[in-house]
């Protein structure tokens, strides 16, 4: 027989209950049973309404392109010839425009916003380092408007005069710089965009470095690395999918861009390979000549841009959010930075 | 069965696919207090969830089988959980008293929230039921003034023992109450048991037997979902009838 | 034979250039936003005066012209969207956080991001053919459900963000009271998440008030006074890129007058949210 561990009982110490004061239970009323289906349904109609939102988004656009998608068809896209007095709608000039100015941006942006994110990881003092990421966020909180007139008054002139004449003269065997410098065109709009897109690549960057696991970074250092070759193997290497899902991101945003693009981009209907030509891009030639449209088929026309638009924004940002997902959310959680 | 007590009849639960409790019966005793125990995972938890119907919180939990309350089946057709918890409290593992709420909020949460009682009533049954946990000296100068979060861990349990009293449930659970709580913590709270079962049928989970012991007429253990004895505490751990019972209790596993 | 210790030249001036290059980044990075910033305080600073603020625009040539209409068409306009976007925005988040943890909560999370990626010139033109085209004519209220539209994702991101911080326990202890789903999130959850929801309102809130796209057909800007939500109304980003592309000088001092109202309303916005929070753990992302 095993011996029983000695414990000390509840009937032991307790005194036995000698009447039981069963406390009058006061009735309170019965809650309602349709409140909390009731407010579930209600919660949901405001979260339903964002698909409600993109449906007639959707559906706006559709119809009204209906009249230019049966005029043109496929034509639209690759036609050059932007002309509503005689009625022929080409959206080439505008898809060129709108690309050419995207990837100027990213060409410009990436480097600078990868290394914004960099600096503020690796190198920057801990005390400096919320102000910094701070004055990265005042930079998205710009509006477009306030970079257009920025762009307009300073960075024309200052392109024109200066850095486009010197362009032209050294890199002109290019031929990516002919033509007289105006200071507004692809390049002044390629700036502007870049500088609008880094807060965008910059903070994803910085989300998806710092989830990088510092047993990665710990391990290469182990083996006599450099700090650059530190970033540059466990760093780079891990968060290189994130990093590509926040270039797409602001590629994303970039595309849809329509004031400070329209503000500084020229608005000719043409297609050059020189930067420094004045362009046009899909945003801004809605922004200008949607209220001027006369006749349904130049609206319809429009209408068929946006809806290029929409069509094109709206896959380039979920192939960027898969990416940016798919890295992120695997990962511990981040250091407030 | 007792007045107040609980009357288990085949409670079975499921988290998903996984089985949790098999075929439990067991007629808790109405005034008394109960204690459920067991090594980890053998399901205490879960049954006792299921007196209030917390273990539907879970979006993957399912439970069958019928308890009586009273009269009522809580798990029949007509009846909600919102009414079931308002007849049977529970009290957490952790403290887990309302971040943004004084002292005097978190205990009248239940009855204010529920639209039950304001005003002056409300100030009395705030009184009456830090009274009933034994905190009422401690904090009376400062109920509206102390967020609830601010008080020590033994002072908070006791906190979210007067706001589960508060709306004077017939049945307190309480899972594994004392067991972040540092020994003279845990001896207050052991002691103001004794009031509390004049009043309410008590249900407390625990892994430590002394503590078991010290508090509870009654026993129930569990093993892998099933409920192996069921008697007298001070039957069980002097003469268990099961094997597996006297294996737990004397130590040899869990 | 001695293996060399140390690291090779080359590799040291490869890290100092590649650690040049970050910092030289960063300062370019911080350069160009003080640079757009300077030449706003300098260039708008000149213009404004009393005149400014209370006068409405008068002809080319005229002393005294103001944007008064402008900046209170803006707040009449922002008023509309955010007693529409708010209230939707947070009743989506509070869907997504406490009714959204399954697949159709994820496919709803989805369309928000969709819909934040929209570019805001075509919810313009959509806003103009659901209302202005129903309407038949321009209005404040157009323009205030365009800019609603692209506050709610946001806010919803937001809302459900801080409410998920609120620990599982607080939800535990309040349904263990019988107190029902619906009155634990609106009285227990809520004012928990209240100082991160409010941010969040903010954010959203100095977002859109710098928008001009979607009010170029909607609320279409108006020179004179006006406080009739169904009639068109001047807005301070649509005047500043009226002004901005006109050939007028005068024009041209005004617009950098309005934008440093503009920037100081919406940067002013940002830099007392963030203070306010630097300390907290909360963190919204683009």
């Amino acid at each position: 027989m095993n011996a029983m561990p000695k414990f000390q009982f509840a009937e032991q110490r307790a005194l036995a209950p000698v009447a039981v004061l069963k406390p009058k239970r006061v009735v309170h009323p019965r809650s309602s049973r349709f409140a909390d289906p009731c407010f579930r349904v209600g919660m949901a109609g405001c979260s339903v309404s964002l698909l409600v939102i993109v449906g007639l988004i959707l559906l706006e656009l559709l119809t009204h392109s209906q009249m230019s998608v049966h005029r043109f068809g496929w034509q639209f896209f690759v036609g050059t010839n932007w002309n509503p007095v005689s009625g022929e709608f080409g959206a080439l000039p505008f898809i060129y425009g709108t690309l050419v100015s995207s990837l100027l941006a990213l060409v410009i942006a990436v480097p600078l916003a990868l290394g914004s994110a960099l600096f503020i990881t690796e190198l920057c003092p801990k005390q400096l380092r919320s102000t910094v990421s701070f004055l990265l966020e005042l930079l998205a909180a710009i509006p477009s408007v306030i970079y257009g007139l920025w762009g307009i008054f300073v960075l024309a002139p200052l392109l024109r005069q200066y850095a486009e004449p010197w362009l032209a003269d050294h890199f002109g065997w290019t031929g990516l710089f002919d033509g007289p410098p105006f200071g507004i065109g692809m390049l002044a709009a390629g700036i502007i965009l870049a500088i609008m897109i880094i807060p965008i690549i910059g903070s994803i960057a910085r989300e998806v470095v710092l989830a990088v696991p510092s047993s990665q970074r710990e391990g290469v250092l182990a083996l006599g690395a450099t700090r650059w070759e530190t970033v540059r193997l466990a760093i780079l290497r891990n968060a290189r999918t994130g990093i590509l899902g926040g270039v797409i991101l602001g590629l994303g945003r970039a595309l849809g861009e329509t004031i400070a693009v329209t503000m500084v981009i020229g608005n000719t209907p043409q297609i050059s390979s020189s930067l420094l030509a004045p362009g046009y891009s899909l945003a801004s030639v809605i922004a200008n000549e949607f209220s001027e449209a006369t006749g349904d088929l130049y609206l319809s026309a429009l209408f068929e841009i946006g809806l290029a638009l929409f069509l094109i924004t709206l896959i380039v940002n979920a192939l960027a959010r898969l990416l940016v997902w798919s890295v992120t959310r695997g990962m511990p959680a981040r250091a407030n930075v | 069965m007792t007045a107040g007590g609980i009357r288990v009849e085949r409670l079975n639960a499921w988290f998903g696919d996984k089985q949790a409790l098999r075929d439990i019966s067991i007629n808790i005793e109405g005034y008394h207090t109960t204690a459920i125990i067991g090594p980890s995972g053998c399901g205490k938890s879960t049954f006792v969830r299921c007196l209030n119907r917390m273990h539907e919180v879970n979006p993957m939990a399912r439970a069958t089988g019928r308890v009586f309350i009273g009269n009522t089946d809580i798990y029949e057709n007509g009846t909600t959980p919102v009414e079931v918890r308002r007849r049977v409290g529970m009290v957490f593992q952790k403290p887990n008293p309302f971040p943004t709420m004084s002292i005097y909020d978190n205990v009248a949460a239940g009855l204010k929230l529920n639209g039950w009682e304001r005003g002056r009533r409300l100030g009395d049954a705030v009184e009456q039921a830090l009274r009933r946990a034994a905190l009422w000296d401690e904090v009376k100068d400062d109920l509206k003034k102390k967020s609830g979060a601010s008080l020590s861990g033994g002072q908070q349990q006791r906190l979210c023992i007067a706001r589960a009293l508060a709306v004077e449930p017939e049945v307190l659970l309480m899972d594994e109450p004392a067991s972040a709580l540092d020994p003279m913590a845990t001896a207050k709270i052991e002691d103001l048991l004794f009031e509390l079962k004049q009043s309410v049928t008590v249900v407390i989970v625990t892994h430590n037997m002394q503590q078991a012991a010290r508090v509870a007429e009654f026993t129930g253990f569990f093993l892998m979902g099933a409920l192996i004895e069921f008697d007298r505490t001070e039957q069980m751990f002097t003469k268990p009838r099961d094997k597996r019972t006297e294996d737990y209790v004397t130590g040899r596993f869990g | 034979m001695k293996r060399e210790k140390g690291i090779s030249l080359g590799r040291k001036l490869r890290n100092h250039m590649a650690m040049g290059a970050v910092i030289i980044s960063a300062l370019l990075v911080i350069a160009s936003l003080i640079t757009i910033l300077a030449y706003l305080a300098v260039r708008g600073a000149g213009s404004l005066n009393w005149a400014f603020f209370t006068h409405l625009p008068r002809p080319i040539g005229e002393s005294g012209s103001g944007m008064a209409n402008a900046i209170a068409g803006s707040g009449m306009i922002l008023l509309i969207a955010s007693a529409i976007g708010m209230p939707v925005g947070i009743g989506s988040g509070v869907f997504l956080a406490e009714y959204g943890r399954n697949r159709f909560g994820n496919f709803l999370r989805f369309t928000a991001d969709v819909l934040n990626g929209v570019p805001s010139i075509v919810i313009g033109i959509t806003a103009y053919s659901l209302v202005v085209v129903t309407q038949k004519h321009f209005s404040a209220l157009a323009g205030g459900l365009a800019l609603a539209i692209i506050m709610v994702p946001t806010i919803s991101r937001s809302t459900e963000e801080m409410l998920l911080m609120v620990p599982h326990s607080v939800r535990e202890a309040a349904l263990g009271l019988g107190i029902p789903r619906w009155r634990t999130t609106v009285s227990v959850l809520l004012p928990a998440a209240t100082s991160g929801i409010v941010t969040g309102l903010m954010l959203g809130f100095a977002r859109v008030a710098g928008e001009t796209a979607p009010l170029l057909f909607t609320a279409l800007g108006n020179q004179f006074w006006n406080w009739k939500p169904g009639h068109p109304t001047a807005a301070l980003p649509l005047q500043i890129y009226t002004y901005a592309l006109s050939p007028f000088d005068e024009w041209h001092r005004m617009a950098w007058a309005g934008a440093l109202v503009l920037i100081l309303l919406i940067v002013g916005t940002v830099a007392v949210v963030r203070l306010v929070t630097a300390r907290s753990v909360y963190r919204v992302t683009v």
